[in-house]
Formats: C-alpha cells, sequence, structure tokens
C-alpha cells in the first residue's frame, strides 16, 4: 500500500509533466494551471497516503536493474524511511501550496504551459532525488532539478541578462556535481556498490576512521552539495537565479533544491562520520555562508536578493548543523525553512505582482494598510526567520542546532550562529520596514493591486503562516531512529544559559533593528552614504566580491582561452604538409617558364654539375 | 547469405535510386527509405531471434558467419561475420539512414536520384565495414565509404565563407581519410607479410592473422598503423581537421551519418582490429590513447564554445564525446567499453538530432550563424523545447543515454586511470558550456526578427519523437542493448587483463 503510494506521489508529476510537455501549445492556461496544480495536488495526497500507512521501517521498491555490467549494478529502485517522508511531506505539500499561489501569480503569461510543465518535471525529480536506493539514481534527480531551476530561471527567456542567469547557475552548480560524479567513482571503486544502504554498511569496514580515501570521498560528495545548496564557494548563482518567477524562487531556490546538498550529507552521515576533517570543514563553510550572506542580505536593494542571502544564510545553519553531527537538527530546520522562506517569497511574490511587478526596496514603502495579506504572511515568515522565541518554528529548530553546536563543544559555530542571529534580526527587520512601513516610494508602490482570490492567493499563505508558527515545529516527528546519535546525548549542562544567549541574541538583534531603523534611520542613512559605511554598504552588496574574483580568474581568462583557440592551432599544423607541398610547387613552376634560353641555361648548368661531380668522384676513386 | 545481401540490398537500392529519377521525383526518395527501412528491419528480426548469450571467442563466436573465396591466390576470402556489436551498429546504420533519407526530403531538389544513390553507397560500404572479417574487403568497404561521401559534401553541400568552400571541404576530407586509408592498407599489407614470413601462408584472414606471430620492433609499428588509421576517422586531436569542415559544408544528409554512422566506424575499427590483433602493443600504448582522448574531450569543448556556425559547434563537440570512446576502448574496463558503446549509440541519435534541427533551422531562418539567431524559442513552435532536450542530452543530462555512456566510461576507467577520469570530468562542464551557450544564442534572448516560423511538420515531428524515444529508451534501460554486445566486449576487455599488469594508467 505504501509503495503504490509512493508510486504515485512521484509518477504523478511525472505524467503532469508529460503531459504538459508535449501538448504542443494545444492546452488553454486554465487546463494547463488545472494539470500543473492537480498533478501535485494529488501527489501531496498521495504523500500523505503514504505517511498514513508507514510502518516505521525503510521499506524499498526496485522497478528496473537500470544497468547490469559486472559489479555495477545501479537499480530504479526507491527506498522509503522516515527522512525520505519528511523530504517528500515538504516537497508536495509546500510544493502544492507553491503550485496553487502560481495559478494567481502567473495569471496572464503566456508561457503558462510552460512554466507547469517545468514544474511538476522539477517535483518529479526532487523526488526522485530524495527516494533514489542508489547513488547514481539520486544522481538522476539531482542532475535533474539543476535542469528544472535552468528552464525556471530562465524562463522569461527574452531578456538576455535571464538567460545568462539561467547559465550561471547551470555551471556553477553543475561544477560542484562533477565532484559529487567523481566521488560516485571513488566510492563504487572502493565499496564496489552504489546502493545507499550497502555504502554505509560497507564504508567502517573498508576505511578506517580519518583514512585518506574516506576524508577524500566525503569530501567529493561535498563538493557536490555545496554547488546545489549555494554554500561558499559556490554560492554565486543563487542571487542572479531571482531571475526567475517569485514561485520559483519560493520553491527551488528556497524550500527544497538548495536544501538537496543538506540532505545529501544527511543520507550519507555514516560516510561523512569517517571523515572528521571534513565533517569539520562542512561546519567552518556553513558559519562561514551564514555570516557572510548574512551580512550581504543586509546591503541588497533587491526584496528577492534579500530573501535569496537569507536562505544561503540559513542553509548555513544548515551546514553547521551537519559539521557538529546534528543531523537532525539540520533536517529539522530545513523542514521549518521551508515554511517560513516560502511563505516569505510567496508574500514577496504578493508584493511585487500588485505593485506592478516593482521589487525594488528604495520605491516600495507604506504598504500594510493596503495589502495586509501580504503583511501578514511577511510578519509571520520574517518572525519565523529571526527566531522569535517560542512561538515561531523557526526558534525551535534554530535553538537546536546552536544547542546542538555548543553541546558538541564548537565555541566558534556556535558563536558564528549568535552572531548570525543578530544579523538576521537586523536584515529581517529592514525588510520589512522597507516594504511595508515609511512613505510609498513610487507610484506602484502608492497604487498596488491587492490579491483578492481566496483560495490561490490567501490560502496558500494562510497554510504556510501557520505552518511557520510553533505549529509547524509541532509537525516534525523526529528523526533520531534515522541518524547516528546527536552530540548532546552526553551532556545536558549549560542549557539554561544557552537559552539565556540565544534568546538575548534574537532579541538584541531585533533591539538594534529596531533601534537603528526607526530611532537613528537619518544617521544610519549618512553614514552609509560616504566613507567607511559607503565601502562596507559596497563590500556588502557586491557580497563580498565573489563574483568579480570569479569574473577575473576563471571566467576571463577561459573566454581568452576560447578567443585564443578558436581558429584551431592544432589542425594549421596539420596543414604543414599541404604547404609544404605549395611552396614546392611554387618553386618548380618558376622552372617552367617556357623561355628557351632558361631551359638552355639550366641544361647547361646541369650538365656541369653533373661533369664537375662525375670528375670529382673519378678523381676521389684514383 | 543475409549478411551479404544486407550489403548488397543498399547498392542495388542505389542504382534503383539513380535510373527511378526518370519514373518521378518523388520516387528515390521512397526507394531510399524503403531500402534502409529493410536493412533496418532485417537487423531487428536478426537481433529478436539471436541467441547473444554465448561467451565469446569458444565454439560460436559469430551470430552468422559467410565465407567464399574471392582471390584464393592471395588467401583473400569474402568472409562477414555478424556478432552483437556489428548487428547495433547496423540496426543503427538502418535507423539513421532512414533518417537522413528523411531529413532530405525537402531539402534536396536537385539531381535527388544521384543523391540518393551516392547516400545508400555510403550506408552500403558502412554495412559491408561491420560484416566484414577478411582484412582486404575491410579495407575495400573502408574505402568504399569515401567516395560517395566525398560527392554528397562536393555536390549537394552548402557553401560558407569565401574559402570555405564545400569542395574545399569535400577535398580536405578526402585527403585525410585516403592518406589514413594508406596507412591502414601498409599496415595490412606488412601483417600479411609477416606472418608470410613466419607461417608460409598468404592471408587476409582474421583468424589466421590473429595469431599471427609478430617481432615486437614491427609489432608497434603495424598496431600505430591501424591506430591513426582509425583515429583519424573517429577523429582523435590531432587528426580532426576535416571533421568541422565536412560537417559545416555538407548537407544535413551528409551530416547525420558523418557523425551518427561513420565516426563509430573508427571505434568499432578499435575494437574489432586493432586492439584483438595487437593486445600487448594496445596495452603499452592505452596510456598515450588515453592521453590523446583527454586532450580530444577538452579540446573539442573549448574549441565548441568558441564556434558562431551552429554544425561547427556540433562537430567539435562531437570531437569531445569521441575522446570519452577512445578512453574507453583503451581502458581494458569491461563497463567502460560497454558504456562506449553505449555512448556511441547515443551520441548518434543526439548529435544526429541536432544536425537535423539546424538543418530544419537552416530552412526557416537561411543561416547557420549564432549571431544572427535569438530569441526563436517564441517565433517557432516546438523545435526549441527538442532542441533543448537534445542538447541536454549532449551536455550529459541523466535518463537520456548518453549520460549512461560517459558514465559508464568514467566507472569504468577510474579504477585503472584515475587521473584520467578526473580531467575527462571537466568535460562535464565544458560540454555544459557549450550546449548552454547554444541554447542562449539560438533560443534565448531577444527576438531579431519579428513573426512566427513554421512548427514542425508531420515528418519532422515524428523523425523527432522517434530520437527522443530511443533516446530515453536506451538512457533508462541499457540492458537489450548490454547484453547484446557483453559477448563481444568480454574478450576485448579480457585481452588487456590477460596481459602484464598496467600501473595506473598515466600517472
Amino acid at each position: 500500500m505504501m509503495m503504490a503510494a509512493t508510486l504515485l506521489s512521484f509518477l504523478l508529476p511525472l505524467a503532469g509533466a508529460i503531459v504538459l510537455g508535449f501538448s504542443g501549445g494545444r492546452l488553454g492556461p486554465r487546463a494547463s494551471a488545472a494539470i500543473g496544480v492537480g498533478s501535485v495536488g494529488l501527489a501531496a495526497l498521495a504523500t500523505a497516503w503514504a505517511l498514513l500507512t508507514f510502518s516505521g521501517d525503510s521499506q524499498g521498491f526496485t522497478l528496473w536493474t537500470w544497468v547490469s555490467v559486472g559489479e555495477f549494478q545501479p537499480t530504479m529502485g526507491v527506498v522509503v524511511d522516515r527522512l525520505s517522508l519528511v523530504m517528500m511531506s515538504i516537497i508536495t505539500g509546500v510544493g502544492f501550496l507553491i503550485h496553487l499561489f502560481a495559478v494567481w501569480y502567473m495569471v496572464g503569461d503566456a508561457g503558462i504551459t510552460r512554466f507547469y510543465a517545468w514544474m511538476n518535471l522539477f517535483v518529479f525529480s526532487m523526488l526522485v532525488l530524495v527516494l533514489a536506493d542508489n547513488l547514481l539514481l539520486l544522481f538522476l534527480g539531482w542532475e535533474g532539478v539543476g535542469l528544472c531551476s535552468y528552464g525556471l530561471i530562465g524562463y522569461y527567456y527574452q531578456n538576455e541578462a535571464n538567460g545568462r542567469a539561467a547559465f550561471k547557475a547551470f555551471i556553477v552548480t553543475r561544477t560542484g556535481d562533477v565532484f559529487l560524479a567523481l566521488g560516485l567513482f571513488l566510492i563504487f571503486v572502493e565499496l564496489g556498490t552504489l546502493d545507499i544502504g550497502l555504502v554505509l554498511e560497507q564504508a567502517p569496514r573498508v576505511w578506517a576512521e580519518g583514512s585518506v580515501t574516506a576524508n577524500l570521498a566525503a569530501l567529493l560528495v561535498l563538493g557536490g552539495a555545496l554547488g546545489k545548496s549555494a554554500q561558499v564557494p559556490l554560492h554565486t548563482w543563487l542571487p542572479d537565479a531571482m531571475a526567475g518567477p517569485t514561485p520559483v524562487s519560493a520553491l527551488i531556490h528556497a524550500a527544497t533544491m538548495v536544501t538537496a546538498g543538506v540532505y545529501l550529507i544527511a543520507r550519507l552521515n555514516g560516510l561523512f562520520l569517517l571523515a572528521p576533517d571534513v565533517m569539520w570543514l562542512v561546519g567552518i563553510i556553513g558559519a562561514l555562508s551564514l555570516l557572510l550572506a548574512a551580512f550581504a542580505a543586509l546591503a541588497q536593494t533587491d526584496i528577492k536578493r534579500v530573501l535569496a542571502y537569507s536562505t544561503m544564510s540559513q542553509i548555513g545553519y544548515m551546514f553547521l548543523a551537519l559539521g557538529v553531527g546534528a543531523f537532525d537538527a539540520a533536517i529539522f530546520h530545513l523542514m521549518t525553512h521551508a515554511f517560513f522562506k516560502a511563505l516569505l517569497f510567496l508574500s514577496a511574490g504578493a508584493v511585487i505582482i500588485s505593485c506592478h511587478h516593482e521589487q525594488d526596496l528604495s520605491r516600495l514603502g507604506g504598504l500594510w494598510r493596503k495589502l495586509p495579506v501580504a503583511y501578514a504572511g511577511f510578519l509571520a515568515g520574517g518572525a519565523s526567520l529571526v527566531a522569535l522565541p517560542l512561538v515561531t518554528a523557526g526558534f525551535f529548530s534554530k535553538d537546536e542546532i546552536l544547542w546542538q553546536a555548543m553541546a558538541s563543544g564548537h565555541y566558534g559555530l556556535f558563536a558564528a550562529g549568535l552572531t548570525g542571529a543578530v544579523l538576521t534580526g537586523l536584515y529581517t527587520v529592514r525588510l520589512i520596514l522597507g516594504i511595508f512601513h515609511g512613505q510609498p516610494r513610487s507610484d506602484h508602490a502608492r497604487h498596488p493591486r491587492p490579491g483578492t482570490s481566496p483560495l490561490r492567493h490567501h490560502l496558500p499563505l494562510a497554510i504556510l503562516a501557520v505552518l511557520s508558527t510553533f505549529v509547524g515545529a509541532w509537525l516534525y516527528p523526529g528523526l533520531e531512529v534515522v541518524f547516528p546519535p546527536r552530540p548532546d546525548d552526553a551532556t545536558n549542562a549549560g542549557h539554561t544559559l544557552f537559552q539565556f544567549l540565544a534568546t538575548g541574541a534574537v532579541l538584541a538583534g531585533l533591539a538594534l533593528a529596531g533601534w537603528l531603523f526607526l530611532a537613528r534611520r537619518r544617521w544610519l542613512d549618512a553614514k552609509v552614504g560616504r566613507g567607511l559605511g559607503a565601502r562596507l554598504w559596497i563590500l556588502f552588496n557586491r557580497a563580498w566580491g565573489f563574483d568579480a574574483l570569479f569574473d577575473r580568474t576563471l571566467v576571463r581568462p577561459w573566454q581568452t582561452l576560447v578567443r585564443v583557440l578558436r581558429f584551431d592551432f592544432i589542425n594549421l599544423g596539420m596543414n604543414l604538409p599541404a604547404v609544404i607541398a605549395r611552396l614546392c610547387n611554387a618553386g618548380l613552376v618558376r622552372s617552367q617558364d617556357g623561355q628557351l634560353r632558361t631551359y638552355a641555361k639550366v641544361m647547361v648548368f646541369g650538365a656541369t654539375v653533373i661533369l664537375v661531380g662525375l670528375v670529382m668522384t673519378q678523381g676521389g676513386g684514383a | 547469405m543475409i549478411l551479404f545481401w544486407l550489403i548488397l540490398i543498399p547498392f542495388l537500392g542505389g542504382m534503383l535510386c539513380w535510373h527511378s529519377e526518370r519514373w518521378g521525383e518523388q520516387a528515390p526518395r521512397w526507394i531510399a527509405l524503403a531500402t534502409m527501412l529493410f536493412v533496418l528491419a532485417v537487423s531487428v528480426v536478426l537481433w529478436a531471434g539471436g541467441d547473444f548469450s554465448a561467451y565469446g571467442t569458444g565454439e560460436r563466436p559469430w551470430l552468422l558467419e559467410w565465407r567464399v573465396p574471392w582471390i584464393p591466390r592471395f588467401g583473400i576470402e569474402i568472409h562477414l561475420a555478424l556478432d552483437g556489436l556489428s548487428l547495433i551498429l547496423i540496426a543503427l546504420t538502418g535507423f539513421l539512414g532512414a533518417l537522413a533519407v528523411l531529413c532530405s526530403w525537402k531539402e534536396i531538389v536537385e539531381r535527388v536520384g544521384f543523391f540518393h544513390l551516392n547516400l545508400l553507397f555510403v550506408l552500403g560500404g558502412v554495412v559491408g565495414v561491420f560484416l566484414a572479417l577478411d582484412l582486404l574487403l575491410f579495407f575495400l568497404f573502408w574505402e568504399v565509404m569515401l567516395v560517395p561521401m566525398y560527392f554528397l559534401i562536393a555536390l549537394w553541400g552548402h557553401s560558407g565563407s569565401p574559402g570555405q568552400t564545400r569542395i574545399r571541404a569535400a577535398t580536405r576530407f578526402f585527403i585525410y581519410t585516403q592518406a589514413s586509408g594508406l596507412l591502414m592498407l601498409v599496415a595490412i599489407l606488412a601483417l600479411v607479410f609477416v606472418h608470410y614470413t613466419s607461417s608460409g601462408e598468404i592471408t587476409f584472414s582474421y583468424d589466421a592473422l590473429l595469431n599471427a606471430d609478430v617481432p615486437d620492433n614491427l609489432s608497434f609499428w603495424i598496431m600505430l598503423g591501424f591506430f591513426i588509421a582509425f583515429a583519424v576517422k573517429l577523429p582523435v586531436v590531432p587528426f580532426h581537421g576535416w571533421l568541422p569542415d565536412a560537417h559545416a559544408q555538407a548537407p544535413t544528409a551528409g551530416s547525420v551519418d558523418l557523425a551518427g554512422i561513420l565516426l563509430k566506424t573508427a571505434a568499432y575499427g578499435m575494437l574489432r582490429f586493432a586492439i584483438p590483433l595487437f593486445p600487448e602493443q594496445s596495452q603499452a600504448f592505452a596510456p598515450v590513447a588515453m592521453a590523446l582522448g583527454v586532450v580530444g574531450i577538452i579540446y573539442g569543448a573549448v574549441l565548441a564554445c568558441g564556434q558562431q556556425d551552429i554544425k561547427r559547434l556540433i562537430a567539435y563537440a562531437s570531437i569531445s564525446h569521441m575522446g570519452f570512446v577512445l578512453i574507453a576502448v583503451y581502458s581494458g574496463s569491461e563497463l567502460a567499453i560497454q558504456g562506449a558503446i553505449v555512448l556511441m549509440v547515443a551520441h548518434a541519435f543526439s548529435s544526429a538530432a541536432l544536425f537535423i534541427l539546424s538543418g530544419q533551422l537552416f530552412e526557416r531562418i537561411h543561416t547557420r550563424d549564432m549571431r544572427r539567431m535569438g530569441g526563436l524559442w517564441g517565433r517557432i513552435p516546438v523545435l526549441p523545447g527538442v532542441t533543448l532536450f537534445f542538447l541536454a542530452a549532449s551536455l550529459g543530462m541523466p535518463a537520456t543515454a548518453n549520460f549512461l555512456g560517459e558514465f559508464m566510461v568514467l566507472f569504468g576507467t577510474f579504477r585503472s586511470a584515475p587521473v584520467v577520469v578526473v580531467i575527462a570530468s571537466a568535460g562535464l562542464v565544458l560540454g555544459a558550456i557549450y550546449s548552454l551557450l547554444m541554447m542562449q544564442r539560438v533560443h534565448f534572448g531577444r527576438e531579431q526578427q519579428p513573426g512566427l516560423l513554421a512548427g514542425p511538420d508531420v515528418r519532422e515531428y515524428g523523425m523527432m519523437l522517434a530520437l527522443i524515444g530511443l533516446t530515453l529508451a536506451v538512457g533508462l534501460n541499457p540492458q537489450p542493448l548490454l547484453d547484446t554486445t557483453a559477448s563481444m566486449v568480454r574478450p576485448v576487455a579480457d585481452l588487456f587483463m590477460a596481459g602484464p599488469v598496467r600501473a595506473g594508467g598515466m600517472n
């Protein structure tokens, strides 16, 4: 029963994608939307069914053997356990709400069929990613979501910049994927299998903890995770990816695809536990990403870019949790983040459409009365994002991460997390104040058209808003049985102190934000306008200059290489025989000038040479 | 006897096409189509009824065999034999041949009969190459492929910029392949004479020469002769110069056959002749071959990124993909060689599709220069989506056959030559770059001109659906194909295993 439900959950979106993809423009916008939303809605129901019939033990199901050559026997097989069920619920549940909202968001758009085809294909690929029982099938889903992301970022294809953003996203994540692929090669050669269960079983037998190969394998897998999850240094694609329609940002670039890296590491936890050095690196990268992104989020003017950096920052928290071995906490935060970040993006989408595609903070403002639903969405999502104590889902999950970091003795990571909490408060308050308070700063903001549809506009926002509160945290089943023991299992010392610290950091951040943006607004603007403040603004605005760095060290040398090689020098070398032949030809042609005197001269000269030669050799012989 | 007919039918069909011109313009097309479908049908029937489980080189190495003496004095026979690999490649020839006929349905309007004669002669030659076991016969068919191809490019090709005429491209193609063919002939003769001096028997028979006792100093050079002959055709950098020109200037059908089938004869030749005839020398040479493969992958991809002409881009991409095949062939791993076969089939589908698509694009906007394209996504129905599918296949998107082929190659080679695999993997990123660059330049961006262009008609739709279906089918369930070729691949892989152990490939 449960397997049937699981199969339905990913085959339905696939069917939707196929129908939409091959319709060739014969479907109207209403039919396309109905198929697109309906298939994911049914998939969500199927997931619910699978949840209800889940027995508690992981269950596998093999459709067919993909390839069988010697030891290489990846299958088309799925396995369902608690972890994949949590992921499935997020993907189909949040995915359905986003699909529903997109009906409102995309209304009147000519490419709606294409939009839903890609979205359905994405849901399918993402489900394959989390359900795959072997790494090659996981890689299928992994690349599939990347392709869908490409197609959706470049959805508004007429604009060159969007195409470039899509291109960049694909290439940067693909770079990470190549590391993942190399990791798979290594794992297969060393362990002789790609089955995830067997890999986790074999790895400790074949590799000693901390051995070079284990570290290398984990490092390569990490490379893939960094690309997909937009962590330093492969993060530069995510802000640009906001070129896609906002529901896409909500689904792919906030709730699901970008967390695939977190899922991957959590899934392969046994492999990473064998590589403590790489675990440490995971935590460091997480901390680094969360801080860099939080600072960058402070200095963005595009509301979607603020949210993009915020996403990167929150995924940084998840990586931090993975790094200290708190896999459970990472997935917990993955889930609550999916709720509140989807809510924030959809609310942002509501603002953007209502304000005639205006998404620049400096041209919004004063909207809270006119767009109450979106405002409520932002408040609920924002509160959860800053982890407002006790009432929000984000509080419980982030609290868990920070506590595990402290309990495991990683005080540096813990401190980074606390700093990040303060910064989160700052940029969130800045964002909400910028959109909804103060004076409207453009005509678009003065005359918004609020969304009125209760089903397509209000309902998804309302459900996600409820899930962003403590209700969302209750839904988390706890995955202790799936994962190795948590760092805090041994100790509970300092928990009270920790709670004071964490709550204090959040409240301090909010207080600081309130003080800066409300009381000292003019002072702040003046500071940012010139001198050190301006320089910091530019630094944060450009997100620490990673783009410029990569542009200079990678993109431009590459372009030069392409330009230089365009004429195929190796091939020119192969033309050498032709050149020699032509030179000989030119020389010999000159000897045939048709003039008797030349021929006579040459003849006499030749005869002389031969005679002299004969005489010389004769002389030599004698 | 059926093997003989497999070869003869395309030639007879070709003659018939030429003469049928007087019955109407459509007649040669239908005859050519029927001929290729016949070849396809015969191979499918053989495949369906064949038993490929036999482990090769044993009692019954060939599924079908046919031998009659030809020039007994020199030990030359008409010796044809069919095993799993030749069968797959002949089926592919039939299928792509039919596609080549279909895609020239509207493109070729002059000398239709003679065009199809040449087309079918090329394909007949290819079938001959895949079946011939006698070395001289093999050489004969190798040359037979060449001449009609020259005419296809020279007579029905497109001339690009000044200095890039179709005649020039055809001549270049001819000289490259002719020179390499000469090298192969020399190598074959040398092998035969060496065998003659040691055994006193003159023969061109494959079985006899397999066991020829060749002195070490000579064998390496003979092996090299075979290798270079095949390397030109594959093509391996630095012998690739003919390919981009030939592709760019050839008519669509010519490009389809070139990329889809003719390049595959090279890999087939390596697997059938170069390696089994000289296992130890090949093994010693493997690091060089693999290095050339890696160079081809990277170099082809870099150059593909720099092209303005769609067909040149696809041509350089082919060079890059064939690099993977070369690595696999010399890896000595069963998994990798099987991957190479999957990749050959996959590349045949995807590059044929991309060439057909660029032909269809050319029929609509009359240019192949990507600088003059852009924004076509909104102007042409269906085709841009299909293009994206095949570009995704070309960059190795999972679920397509191309992914499986490349990854099997890399998985299989990683054990013996990890360094090669690491460098080759960079090709995966570069492949994404040129593929998406093409998408970006052709279909995305602002529309250069307003106005809707015609979508695909039934013929174009059908070709694309068939190719999409096959690419996915092989990508998702390649086992029937792998089972067919397993009995051929395992002995080749074992040849490397049996020899002295190679230490870590290139490092």
